[in-house]
C-alpha cells in the first residue's frame, strides 16, 4: 500500500514538474516554431502549431541584413568580460565577509544589494556623461564595466553564500600549515567552492547576455550586442514576427546550448548548501 | 616564373590590398540611426550605391520606434555625437529645431528640389520657417475597407463619409458569428497608439487639447462626444479587447478578414493589398476618414524624416547621404527595382504628378488624406499649438501617454467615460502648470 502511494506520488509529482517546465519552456518553443513560418502564418488565427509549410527565409533575410558575427562578439566579450572581472573582485570581498566578518558585514551586504533596487533610468544621464567625457560611448570597455558594477552586489552575495557553507577550521588548518592569504583562496577555498563559483558565473553571464537597458542605450554601431539585433527586428508599424522569432532564436542559441552543457553544474551549485 | 618577378607580383598585389584597406579604413563613415519599417529596410539595401558614387560608408543603426525615441533624444540632450543622421518624426522636429539641436537644411543643392517637398509636409518638419529634416516618407491615416462586405450590408461608400454613416455601416457589417467585426481602431495606450488616433478623431468632433492660454480642455462637451462616441461604436462593432489594439493588432485581424473597416496610416494600404499577406488583398476600397461636418477631418499627419545632429563631426557627408535618400531619383531608383507601389510616399509632390505612380490604387486617395490634414490649424477652433494629432511641445509626449491610459482603461470598463476625462483634466492642467504655462 505504501509503495503504491509512493508510486501514484512519484507519477503525479513527475507529471506536475514536466507540466511546469513545458509552461515556462513554451514561449521560447512558440519563438523557435514561429521563426520557421511565413509572415502570414505567424499571424494565422487559428494559430499553426506544428503542420505548415517549414522554410528557412526568415533566417536568410535576417542573415542578409545584419551582421549576427559582429553582434554575438560583442555580446560574448561583454558578458563574460564583465561576468570574469566581476569574479575577481567578489572573490575576496566575499572570503573577508564570511570569514573575517565584522559588526557591519549584514549592513553592507544588505546595502549593496539595496542598489539593484535603484531604477536603471534614474541614473541614465549621469553615467552617458561621463561616457562622453572619457570617450566610451558605443564602446566594449564601458559596458564591461557597468554590467560589471550593475553585477556585483548579486555576484558577492551568491558567493558570500557559498563560502559560509566551508568550514573556517579548513582555512584555519591550511593557515597552519603556513599557507599565504593568495595560497589560502587560492588553493584552498576555490578548489572546494567550485560548484558555488561556476553556477555564479554562469548566472551572471545569462544576466549580462540578456542585460537590455545598458546596451542599447549606451551603444550604436561598434559595440552594439544581440540585445540591440533582436530590437531591430521590433517594429509598431508593420508585422515582422516571423522575422523577429528569427533574430530572437539566433541570439537565444548560444546561451541556451551553453545552458544545456552546463545544466548539472548550474543546478549542483545553486543548491549547494541547500541541504545540510 | 623567376623569382624575382614572383616577389614583384606578390609585392603589387600586397601594395594594392593594403591601399585598397587604408582607403576603406580612412574614407568617412557616417552612423545612421532609424526605424524598423519597410520603406527604411528597403533604403538600407540600396546603401551600397550611395558609398559607391561618394566614397562615403554608411553604418545603420536600427531601432524600434519607442526605443530609438529614447535612444536619440538622450544623445542629442547630452551632445553625445553618435549618430551623424537621426530619423525623426514631425513632433520632435519643430521642438528640437528651436532649441537648436539640429543644423538648418538651408543649403540644399538646387538639384535636389526642396520646393517639390509637399507643403504640408515641409511646414510640420520646420521651424520658423526654416527645414530642419527631409522628410523620407509621409503619411496620413484614412479608411481602408472591405468592398464585398459593403456591398453585402447594401451599403456603398461615400469618398468623404461622415462619422455617423461609419458607426450605422459598422454596426451592419457587423457578424460576430463569422468573427466579423465592422470595425477595427487603436484603443492601446501610448500616445502615438491610441492616443494619436482620438486626438485626430477630436479634431473631427471640434475638440483641442488646449485653449488658445494653454488651458487643458477635457472637461468640455466636444471631448465627452467623441470618447463616448468611439466607446459605443466599439462596444457595438469593434473586436473583443479593441482597448488593447493598436497598429500591429489591426493589422493581423484586417488581413484575415475580420474587419469591415479600419481607420489608420495610409502606409498600410500596401500590407493590406499585398496578396502574400493578406487574405482579402483584392476586396480592399479606400475613403477620407470621417468627418463630423465641422470642417476637419480626423486623419492624422506624420512624416518619417532625416535630421542632422547640432554635435556631427560629419555634416557635409550626412548632407549629401540626406540628398541622396530624399531625392526624385532615389524613388525611380526603387520604382525600377521594386515596382511604383513599392517607393516611399508622401513626401514630394512631383510623385503624385508622375502617371507611373496614379496607377497605383491607394495613391490619389494617400495624398487627398495627406492635403486635407493642416498641422497649422488642426482644429475646429484656434489653438496655440502646432501638430494634427498632437501638440509640439516637450511636454506632451508624457501627457498624453497618461491620459490615453486612462481612455484606455474607460474602453475595457474599467471606468466611466466621464471619469476618465476628469482625470485627463487633472493631469494634463497639472502637469502644465508645473511647466509653467
Amino acid at each position: 500500500m505504501a509503495r503504491a502511494t509512493t508510486t501514484r506520488r512519484k507519477i503525479i509529482t513527475t507529471a506536475a514538474a514536466w507540466a511546469i517546465g513545458f509552461t515556462i519552456f513554451f514561449p521560447i518553443l512558440w519563438t523557435i516554431l514561429t521563426s520557421f513560418k511565413t509572415e502570414a502564418q505567424a499571424i494565422s488565427d487559428p494559430p499553426v502549431f506544428l503542420f505548415f509549410d517549414w522554410t528557412l527565409e526568415n533566417y536568410a533575410v535576417v542573415q542578409e541584413r545584419s551582421n549576427y558575427m559582429r553582434f554575438l562578439w560583442n555580446s560574448v566579450i561583454i558578458a563574460g568580460g564583465s561576468t570574469v572581472l566581476g569574479v575577481l573582485i567578489a572573490v575576496p570581498a566575499a572570503w573577508s565577509m564570511a570569514f573575517v566578518p565584522s559588526r557591519r558585514t549584514k549592513d553592507i551586504l544588505l546595502w549593496m544589494l539595496s542598489t539593484k533596487m535603484l531604477p536603471a533610468v534614474g541614473v541614465l544621464y549621469p553615467i552617458y556623461l561621463i561616457c562622453i567625457e572619457l570617450g566610451l560611448l558605443d564602446s566594449r570597455i564601458a559596458l564591461v564595466v557597468i554590467l560589471m558594477l550593475i553585477n556585483l552586489p548579486i555576484i558577492v552575495w551568491m558567493l558570500y553564500t557559498y563560502f559560509k557553507e566551508i568550514p573556517g577550521e579548513i582555512l584555519e588548518a591550511a593557515r597552519m600549515d603556513g599557507a599565504s592569504l593568495k595560497e589560502e583562496i587560492l588553493y584552498v577555498l576555490t578548489p572546494m567552492a567550485i560548484p558555488g563559483i561556476a553556477s555564479t558565473l554562469l548566472l551572471n553571464f545569462i544576466l549580462a547576455w540578456n542585460e537590455a537597458f545598458w546596451t542599447l542605450n549606451l551603444t550604436a554601431a561598434k559595440a552594439a550586442p544581440l540585445t540591440a539585433f533582436i530590437a531591430s527586428y521590433s517594429s509598431p508599424e508593420g508585422l515582422f514576427y516571423a522575422k523577429l522569432s528569427a533574430a530572437s532564436t539566433m541570439a537565444i542559441a548560444p546561451i541556451l546550448i551553453l545552458g544545456w552543457f552546463s545544466q548539472k553544474q548550474l543546478v549542483r551549485g545553486l543548491t549547494f548548501g541547500a541541504v545540510k | 616564373m623567376s623569382l624575382k618577378s614572383t616577389l614583384s607580383a606578390a609585392t603589387a598585389l600586397a601594395l594594392v590590398t593594403a591601399g585598397g584597406a587604408y582607403a576603406e579604413a580612412h574614407s568617412p563613415t557616417i552612423t545612421i540611426a532609424t526605424v524598423n519599417n519597410g520603406d527604411m529596410i528597403r533604403m538600407q539595401g540600396y546603401t551600397d550605391q550611395f558609398t559607391e558614387q561618394t566614397g562615403i560608408n554608411v553604418e545603420w543603426v536600427t531601432l524600434e520606434e519607442n526605443v530609438l525615441r529614447q535612444r536619440v533624444t538622450t544623445d542629442i540632450t547630452t551632445n553625445g555625437g553618435q549618430f551623424d543622421i537621426m530619423t525623426i518624426g514631425m513632433y520632435e522636429t519643430p521642438i528640437w529645431g528651436s532649441n537648436g539641436w539640429l543644423v538648418p537644411l538651408d543649403n540644399l543643392s538646387d538639384d535636389y528640389d526642396a520646393d517639390d517637398i509637399l507643403p504640408a509636409m515641409a511646414g510640420g518638419l520646420s521651424h520658423d520657417g526654416t527645414l530642419y529634416a527631409a522628410p523620407f516618407y509621409g503619411e496620413s491615416s484614412m479608411i481602408m475597407y472591405r468592398t464585398d462586405l459593403m456591398e453585402a450590408a447594401g451599403l456603398d461608400m461615400p469618398e468623404a463619409p461622415t462619422w455617423d454613416f461609419i458607426r450605422d455601416a459598422a454596426a451592419a457589417m457587423t457578424d460576430r458569428d463569422n468573427d466579423i467585426n465592422g470595425i477595427c481602431l487603436r484603443g492601446k495606450a501610448g500616445w502615438g497608439e491610441g492616443g494619436a488616433f482620438i486626438t485626430a478623431m477630436s479634431n473631427s468632433f471640434g475638440a483641442r487639447w488646449f485653449d488658445e492660454e494653454w488651458n487643458a480642455q477635457f472637461d468640455t462637451e466636444a471631448w465627452a462626444n467623441t470618447v463616448n462616441f468611439f466607446k459605443d461604436m466599439m462596444d457595438a462593432s469593434g473586436p473583443a479587447g479593441y482597448a488593447t489594439n493598436g497598429f500591429n493588432e489591426n493589422l493581423s485581424l484586417f488581413q484575415q478578414g475580420n474587419c469591415g473597416m479600419w481607420i489608420d496610416a495610409t502606409v498600410a494600404a500596401s500590407f493590406v493589398t499585398n496578396p502574400n499577406d493578406s487574405t482579402v488583398a483584392d476586396s480592399v476600397g479606400f475613403a477620407l476618414a470621417p468627418d463630423t461636418g465641422l470642417g476637419k477631418r480626423s486623419n492624422w499627419l506624420w512624416a518619417w524624416a532625416l535630421a542632422i545632429p547640432a554635435g556631427t563631426q560629419q555634416q557635409a557627408e550626412a548632407l549629401q547621404f540626406i540628398e541622396w535618400a530624399t531625392s526624385k531619383d532615389y524613388i525611380e531608383l526603387v520604382a525600377a527595382n521594386e515596382g511604383w507601389a513599392n517607393v516611399p510616399p508622401g513626401a514630394r509632390t512631383s510623385l503624385y504628378e508622375n502617371p507611373n505612380y496614379q496607377d497605383v490604387p491607394f495613391a490619389q486617395m494617400t495624398l487627398d488624406s495627406i492635403l486635407s490634414a493642416d498641422p497649422q490649424n488642426p482644429t475646429v477652433d484656434p489653438v496655440p499649438y502646432v501638430g494634427v494629432q498632437f501638440a509640439a511641445i516637450p511636454e506632451f509626449a508624457g501627457i498624453a501617454s497618461e491620459v490615453s491610459q486612462e481612455f484606455s482603461a474607460a474602453y475595457a470598463g474599467q471606468q466611466t467615460v466621464e471619469e476618465a476625462l476628469a482625470k485627463a483634466q487633472d493631469i494634463t492642467t497639472e502637469a502644465m502648470e508645473a511647466a509653467g504655462y
